[in-house]
């Protein structure tokens, strides 16, 4: 009886504070309603409602982000953190989700969308259309994409291990489902999702070891706990550096940064496209996020140690991102290639630690949020544009049939030619700043080889970016080529955010910088 | 000298009223360009009609700002208009804006009023050309461009101006450009036009390094201090801008060729307007030069060589439009020797420059009228006899003639009488080598214009067969007898009554009564008869004796003259063949060396692409086996730095 009281008075009431939370909350409730409305919701306007649904659901999380803007506390009885950092990316994650949402809920380029409606059914089968005329549609990749951005909210401001954990795990599980949903190329779709699910297992088990690791070191999973224990130097030291490393590499892994990037290409090339953009700018953010927030406030009394680690897999991304992207033939592999150049030069901001800005603020944190921001939207303005070039057996990706494009479609050219001179980096679009902006956060933290490494890397990864565009217009359209078709005005608003903050951020960044600046600074 | 450096900086007061329409007067040109250009065969129908109305609203513009100048005291005649900020990057703050003052209104004016002319001329002269929608977008472009340069409170801005003129030049040399020669010319033009805007470049860039400033006000307070050195190397580098703008030595040799453009072309941009843009440069930049005797030295030889290379030329060409060119760069050539001669000059220099303006455009066109009226051809040695068949031309051309040879009482008269005696205003040698160069100058001026004049419109007809010489529509006679007025009168209205010295005086400074070396009356009479022997002496050669209609082939300096003095040749030879030579091997050099590394660096890059691939195998099993083992790695390495 006396233990149970006594339990009883230890286990105190988890407090909730909702308004420090509301930006979650209201995603996640989003979600449930989601699920309920596949539930009750008659078939024919099930599509319409949930887009509705999740849009508004978006846009009223970003309005909370908003308001809690300049916000500096814990929530949650202190496992959540809400901070500059955190609120930077919450506010990040949701608008990026917004054009990821509306290109997922594209119908028009594919009739029949993107998803399979049901598993049985092959694309252009009597069954399938009948299915399409009953209007029988994939509806809950609504609800799983906002179960996913949920958990991307929740990864970056967690504040303790095994809140992160579970973040992670709720943003993952939703991913390996809807990258296993596509209508064509079921298989490869399939084998996508299998793989990532594996694999995000596999790394998963690294992250949970390393939590348990440095819980035996600290006697806590709280961010704040762990780094008064590395001050103090008490307890055991291989614990401490080990736990570190595995959790690390559960991270990195999230990132796709090399050695851990392997499952990166087959999964960005067999996921549905516009899940591919969204699941690479989102879980992105929210993984540098949380990598962010490890290293700086766990154990950022330990940057000795895991700034060469970290410099060695920045040098070796690029490397592999760049130099394998090189020889790739189809679009989606060469972009997820690109992703993994793009993880290791945002790798490159974070070692710049020691970087004090004019005004105080950590430049290896700024540059990586502003980073952050820039790649999210221009990754999902080009996946978008990936899914109009079309023939009849869908989307098509391989290179060779991008030849000439520009004559078909000026337009798309020209915007796809956008988004590409924006991951290379050139000046006018937000990739110069953010390259320069990373860049030069290295170099104040004294990573001068690095910095050189990442200008070279960025040279090699050139030249791929250029050869799509050579391609594109300066050689002749194959004669059965693709076609490019004309979307509904939800791919075209998703590719027209993303062109219009990949061109703002690039001839007006001051304001976004000066923001990434603000927002430098985590609670601990 | 200290009334020259107070009077350099005439307070600047902020434009109102009509004053602050000089943004205007650059967009509406600007816009006509932008309406020709961009609106393509749509406004063909109309075009021409717009493209005139443009520079002549500006014109109108401008006579309203000048009488709004008119009315107040004279020290207040310099307003500017900031526009935007155009580039505030840490300490280099650059700001667009337009300053309005004496020398710039002269040029506003000039160039709107001697423009729309020319505008209304080449509506009858390009009329049969089905391209004439796009002559006057360029001509437009020009006038935009040309204004922009004088209108600019900095040498940035300036800078702006400058390119802009060069490319409206290029563009119309070259707008035959379906002839290689004429396209060759237009090339030809704009390379040596790049050497002199290098020096424009190089002297913005020391004006940012040694001032911090690159805007008038920021660059002559600056100058007031720096050491002569500076202002030295800052005056040759601005004197090379000017040269290639200008035509002058050793830049000169584009302008011969830029009469392949079309002739309003020439008379516009080639005679009366773009090409006295760096005697601008020079007077603007009077300050620096003011400070840098030895750059001043220069400017003056420069002028010098150039009247006298230009004047030798001249008296060689049978092309009717060559032998003005070779006029023209003769004449800058005086303005630039009065540029060079400091305050003695400068109004002097700016007086020539607007007469100049007007009489020389008038010659161009009436070259271009008689060009119309036989075929498009050139030769004067094809010509003669016109008079009769071609009245309106003949009296004006015989107005721009006697204006151009100084015939006492036109307009060239006043103006370069001026110059000559600012050049023997001095001591030591220089006013005698440079008062007997502008003198000697004279004598031949005429008698090369009066060869010209005589050799086209009297003596026998030695015409082709197949020619049926004719007048020019009115559209183009028109502007032919306005300007013929402008040559008779301008001279006396500014001259004598000394109203463009004392309307420049606030911005160029006043300067003393200096007397020149010899007594001006003995000077004056000296030049009178110097130019009536020159022009007695070709009336003699070309109207008395019968002009052969082939060139004979006359002696060694004959020859050197039409060859341009063997211009081309020495370009060639100390230029052109060295870089062709240095291009050769440079690419030599890129295909073995450059091209090898980048391609074996290229190829390497490709290799290792490939062969990392075959590590992307498909498997699950071995994707999470290189994660084990980079978890590993990492471990180790963890622990391995503490160690």
């Amino acid at each position: 009886m006396n233990t149970g009281l006594t339990l009883a008075a230890e286990f105190e009431t988890p407090s909730v504070e909702y308004r420090l939370l509301a930006p979650m909350l209201i995603v996640f409730g989003v979600a449930v309603a989601g699920v309920l409305l596949e539930a009750f919701m008659p078939r024919p306007f099930r599509h319409e409602t949930q887009l509705g649904l999740a849009v508004a659901g978006l846009l009223a999380a970003f309005a909370s982000v908003v308001m809690l803007a300049g916000d500096y506390s814990v929530a949650a009885s202190g496992s959540v953190a809400v901070d500059g950092p955190a609120l930077f990316l919450q506010g990040a994650i949701l608008l990026m989700a917004i054009p990821g949402v509306l290109a997922t809920a594209e119908r028009k380029v594919d009739v029949g969308g993107v998803f399979a409606p049901a598993g049985s059914s092959t694309p252009g089968s009597p069954a399938e259309r009948l299915l399409v005329a009953e209007k029988i549609t994939q509806t809950e990749v609504f609800p799983l994409l906002m179960f996913a951005i949920g958990g991307m909210l929740l990864f970056p401001a967690s504040n303790d291990l095994l809140t992160m954990f579970v973040a992670l795990e709720v943003l993952s599980l939703p991913l390996y489902l809807l990258c296993g949903l596509a209508r064509r190329r079921r298989l490869l779709s399939q084998e996508a999702s299998l793989k990532y699910f594996l694999l995000g297992a596999y790394s998963s088990a690294f992250f949970l070891y390393g939590v348990a690791l440095l819980y035996g070191y600290a006697g806590t999973v709280r961010l704040s706990g762990i780094a008064e224990a590395v001050s103090s130097e008490a307890g055991n030291e291989t614990l401490l550096l080990t736990g570190t490393a595995l959790l690390t590499v559960g991270l990195l892994f999230k990132v796709g940064a090399a050695p851990f990037h392997s499952w990166t290409p087959d999964v960005y090339q067999g996921a549905p496209t516009p899940i591919t953009g969204f699941m690479a700018a989102c879980t992105k953010v929210a993984a540098f996020g949380a990598l962010l927030r490890v290293l700086y406030v766990g154990v950022g009394g330990l940057a000795w140690e895991w700034e060469p680690v970290i410099w060695g897999i920045a040098i070796l991304t690029m490397g592999v991102g760049s130099v394998l992207a090189l020889t790739q033939t189809d679009i989606k592999r060469m972009l997820a290639y690109s992703s993994i150049a793009h993880a290791g030069f945002i790798l490159t901001g974070l070692v710049g630690t020691d970087a004090v800005g004019a005004d105080g603020e950590l430049l290896g944190v700024s540059s990586v949020l502003f980073y952050l921001v820039t790649y999210g939207f221009s990754t999902i303005g080009a996946f978008a544009v990936v899914t109009l070039v079309r023939d009849a057996a869908g989307e098509a990706t391989h290179l060779s049939q991008w030849a000439g494009l520009a004559r078909r479609s000026p337009v798309i050219a020209v915007v796809f030619t956008f988004f590409l001179a924006a991951f290379a980096g050139i000046p006018l679009t937000s990739g110069f700043t953010a390259k320069f902006a990373v860049f030069s956060a290295a170099w104040a933290g004294d990573a001068r080889v690095l910095v050189i490494i990442g200008v070279i890397m960025s040279a090699v990864a050139a030249f791929f970016y250029f050869r799509v565009i050579v391609l594109m217009f300066f050689s002749a359209p194959a004669p059965d080529g693709p076609s490019v078709v004309v979307p509904s005005p939800l791919t075209t608003v998703a590719i027209a955010i993303g062109a219009a903050v990949t061109l703002l951020l690039g001839v007006f960044p001051t304001y976004v910088l000066e923001l990434a600046g603000l927002a430098s600074q985590f609670v601990r | 000298m200290s009334t020259y450096l107070a009077a350099a900086e005439p307070a600047t007061a902020e434009a109102t009223g009509v004053l602050a329409l000089g943004w205007l007067l650059i967009a509406l040109p600007l816009l006509g360009a932008a309406v020709l250009l961009l609106g393509g065969r749509r406004t063909d129908r109309w075009g021409h009609l717009f493209g005139t109305a443009m520079p002549a609203l500006a014109c109108l513009i401008a006579l309203a700002q000048f009488a709004a100048l008119l009315e107040r005291d004279a020290e207040e005649r310099s307003v500017g208009s900031h526009l935007f900020s155009w580039i505030p990057v840490g300490a280099l703050e650059v700001e667009v804006g337009l300053l309005l003052d004496p020398l710039s209104m002269c040029f506003v004016l000039l160039v709107t009023f001697v423009g729309t002319l020319i505008h209304v001329y080449s509506i009858g002269y390009m009329a049969h050309d089905p391209d004439r929608r796009r002559f006057f977008g360029y001509l437009n472009l020009f006038v935009a461009a040309m204004l922009l340069l004088v209108l600019a409170d900095s040498f940035l801005v300036l800078y702006v101006g400058w390119e802009g003129v060069g490319l409206a030049s290029y563009l119309l040399i070259g707008f035959w450009s379906y002839n290689p020669t004429y396209a060759a010319a237009a090339k030809k033009a704009f390379v040596a036009n790049r050497v002199g805007d290098f020096g424009l470049s190089v002297a913005v860039l020391i004006m940012f390094a040694q001032f911090g400033g690159v805007s008038f006000s920021e660059v002559f307070a600056g100058a007031e201090g720096a050491s002569e050195g500076v202002l030295t190397v800052l005056g040759l580098m601005l004197l090379l801008a000017a040269c290639g703008k200008s035509a002058q030595f050793p830049l000169q040799s584009w302008l011969g060729d830029a009469m392949a453009g079309p002739t309003p072309v020439s008379a516009l941009i080639h005679a009366a307007t773009m090409v006295t843009a760096g005697v601008y440069l020079v007077v603007r930049s009077a300050p620096v030069f003011e400070g840098a005797p030895d750059a001043q030295l220069v400017v003056v030889i420069v002028g010098a060589v150039t009247l006298l290379f230009g004047a030798a030329i001249g008296c060689a060409k049978d092309d009717i439009k060559k032998a003005l060119a070779a006029s023209t760069m003769s004449q800058i050539g005086y303005m630039m020797l009065a540029a060079g001669l400091g305050p003695v000059g400068y109004a002097f220099a700016i007086f020539h420059l607007l007469t100049h303006g007007f009489f020389k455009a008038g010659l161009f066109l009436g070259a271009g009228s008689v060009m119309h009226g036989m075929g498009d051809q050139v030769n004067m040695r094809r010509f003669g006899g016109l008079s009769s068949v071609m009245k309106v031309t003949w009296v004006t051309f015989a107005f721009g003639w006697l204006a151009i040879i100084g015939f006492p009482g036109l307009s060239g008269f006043w103006s370069k009488d001026k110059i000559i005696e600012a050049a023997y205003v001095g001591d030591g040698w220089r006013p005698w080598v440079f008062g007997t160069a502008a003198l000697v100058g004279a004598g031949i001026t005429a008698f090369y214009m009066t060869r010209l004049f005589v050799m086209t419109f009297h003596g026998k007809r030695r015409w082709t067969d197949d020619v049926h010489p004719h007048e020019s529509p009115l559209v183009m006679t028109v502007p032919l007898m306005v300007l013929a007025v402008g040559s008779a009168l301008l001279g006396l209205a500014l001259g004598p009554t000394g109203a463009i010295a004392h309307w420049l005086e606030p911005v160029v400074g006043a300067h003393g009564e200096e007397e020149p070396v010899i007594a001006v009356t003995l000077l004056t009479t000296l030049t009178v008869v110097l130019v009536l022997a020159g022009a007695a002496l070709a009336w003699l050669t070309y109207e008395r004796r019968p002009v052969a209609t082939t060139a004979p082939r006359g002696s060694w300096l004959t020859r050197a003259a039409r060859r341009d003095l063997y211009q081309d040749t020495v370009n060639e030879s100390l230029l052109m063949h060295p870089g062709a030579w240095l291009t050769r091997s440079l690419v030599f050099f890129d295909n073995r060396g450059v091209d090898g590394t980048v391609n074996g660096l290229a190829a390497l890059l490709g290799g290792t692409s490939a062969r990392l691939r075959r590590l992307q195998t498909g498997f699950v099993r071995s994707y999470a086996l290189s994660m084990f083992a980079g978890a590993a790695v990492v471990v180790g390495a963890m622990l391995l730095v503490r160690l």
